[in-house]
């Protein structure tokens, strides 16, 4: 199987929710010291619910892809469902297999979301 | 590096020395600056040790420990004789040149270096002749000192002599560049810092292995490098040193065979090269770092560097050919060795460096442990190929190929 398949590709080059928002309420940027990607996320919270959220930087495709995808799932949902999405939920949507390197490039975009709007440092998957 | 006379590179016979290339079609493994692969008389070496003689060095009165000191005092020659150290005991066996670099900081460092000291680094320089440093830095008050790169990649040479100065105590430079392939003018820098009556610290993970290197005419204080990138396996490094200043050097590491005697109080240390290697070491590893010198030798090293020099060309040619690469580092071949880091246009290096893996072909991709330089590159990463006595015409021609389709594959419709 081609690692880089076409959804992957499509999210790479047309990125859903990208910019950064003027006002957030939560906005949290972290980099993989591993390759350097960097991704920030802003977030609009209204009554616990997830209004709107914004993410940018930069990195290879896995990891833009995962954010643009990851970005499209929480919009609307609350703060306590977004809280249950795992590395598992992940890997389902970028939808192909990955090796330990890579894999940290599809969970950027969670752990910056998780550190930022719950102060979750650990990487997703590892101890939470 | 201009020897006259040599066999050129048996290269077919070379590679069948390495099961690794046995597939159909073979891996074209172009990650050589990071690591290289292991030829089977190393291994065999290292078997031979284990099934035949497998015991501790030193102090053991049966024949079995005697032979595995022998082969291990055997390997410290071998090595001595690679670089052209006048005594094997000016070899010291570490873990790796990340080690070997440490050992210096902490030990020579430590009674040497004072506030307000200088030690010269370069912005080329990879993180493990740059981190002990700071450390070092950090604990003395030093100053670190760094030399500027040309936009060709090169040394910025007459910058060496405006930061020379009596204050000047260490210059730690890399002799090759393991991002740009840059061979740096060492000899020069070795000489206009001893006028200065600096000490001179050369990491030479990638010199050692893809050219000769002469300890006794660089006159250099200090040279570090590790066995994993010369054929050899991974778990074994070098230090060596003038012999003046590691005899004068304290220990760095406390512990078996490197005392003479031990009391509850003090200690009185081994002669060199013990007193620097505490602990039981890799006795299997030192043996196959000898026969890697064995194998690097007998393939002829000038015929290596001339292979490289010459897979570096025909790599630099086609590559060109890529619309939207560039190619860091000096363009003429003669000033680096077969290092080549370069971006694709719009294309991250992770994704190069993963597309080229579903076509066999393994390359590094990232900031190559040498983030400073990154910065000044104004990257954030690079990919890099880097070649080996075992690569061929055909591991460049499937580097291309497969760059063609990552470029395809990325700009989809653009």
């Amino acid at each position: 199987m081609n690692i880089y398949q076409e959804e992957l590709l499509d999210h790479y080059e047309n990125p859903s929710n990208y910019g950064t928002l003027p006002d957030p309420d939560i906005s949290h940027e972290e980099d993989n010291p591993l390759c350097g990607d960097q991704i920030r996320i802003d977030l609009l919270v209204e009554d616990d619910k997830i209004k709107e959220v914004r993410f940018c930087g930069h990195g290879c495709t896995i990891s833009l892809a995962a954010a643009s995808m990851l970005t499209e799932r929480i919009e609307g949902k609350s703060l306590d469902e977004v809280k249950q999405l795992s590395k598992d939920d992940i890997l389902d949507m970028i939808g192909i297999p990955l090796g330990p390197v890579r894999l940290k490039c599809a969970l950027l975009a969670l752990k910056v979301l998780k550190a930022g709007a719950y102060g979750i440092t650990s990487w997703p998957g590892e101890d939470e | 590096m201009h020897t006259a006379h040599f066999r050129p590179l048996d290269v077919e016979g070379i590679r069948k020395d390495f099961p690794i290339f046995a597939t159909a079609p073979p891996l074209a493994f172009l990650d050589n600056a990071a690591s290289t692969q292991t030829p089977r008389p190393v291994v065999d070496a290292m078997d031979a040790y284990y099934d035949t003689y497998r015991s501790n060095i030193h102090r053991g009165i049966y024949r079995i420990s005697e032979e595995a000191t022998e082969q291990y005092e055997r390997a410290r020659e071998k090595v001595a004789q690679l670089i052209n150290a006048p005594r094997s005991r000016q070899i010291i066996f570490t873990r790796n040149t990340t080690e070997s670099i440490n050992l210096v900081a902490y030990s020579w460092g430590s009674t040497n270096i004072r506030e307000g000291d200088e030690i010269i680094l370069t912005v080329m320089e990879h993180h493990s002749n740059l981190v002990p440093w700071q450390l070092l830095a950090q604990r003395t008050g030093a100053v670190l000192r760094f030399l500027e790169i040309t936009d060709e990649g090169l040394l910025d040479f007459a910058q060496l002599r405006d930061c020379l100065t009596e204050k000047t105590k260490l210059v730690a430079m890399g002799h090759v560049s393991n991002v740009l392939g840059t061979i740096n003018p060492i000899q020069s820098v070795i000489d206009a810092a001893h006028a200065v009556g600096a000490k001179v610290v050369v990491d030479a993970a990638q010199s050692v292995p893809h050219f000769h290197v002469d300890v006794q005419q660089l006159d250099c204080d200090f040279l570090a490098f590790s066995g994993h990138k010369m054929c050899g396996p991974t778990g074994i490094g070098v230090l060596y040193g003038k012999i003046e200043l590691l005899e004068e050097m304290p220990p760095f590491l406390g512990g078996g065979s490197m005392i003479r005697s031990v009391e509850r109080d003090v200690s009185s240390y081994a002669e060199l090269p013990a007193k620097f290697e505490a602990g039981t070491p890799s006795i299997a590893e030192a043996i196959g770092l000898g026969h890697a010198v064995d194998y690097i030798t007998q393939a002829n090293l000038a015929a290596i560097h001339v292979h490289e020099q010459e897979l570096l060309k025909y790599a630099h040619q086609r590559l060109k050919e890529i619309e939207g690469i560039t190619l860091y580092g000096p363009s003429a071949p003669h000033q680096k060795t077969g290092v080549i880091s370069f971006n694709l246009e719009g294309v991250h290096p992770h994704d190069i460096a993963g597309i080229l893996d579903t076509h066999g072909v393994a390359i590094r991709a990232g900031h190559h442990c040498a983030q400073p330089l990154m910065k000044r590159l104004d990257v954030i990463a690079t990919a890099r190929a880097s070649f080996y006595l075992y690569n061929t015409v055909e591991d460049v021609d499937r580097l291309y190929e497969g760059l063609c389709r990552t470029q395809k594959l990325m700009t989809r419709g653009k």
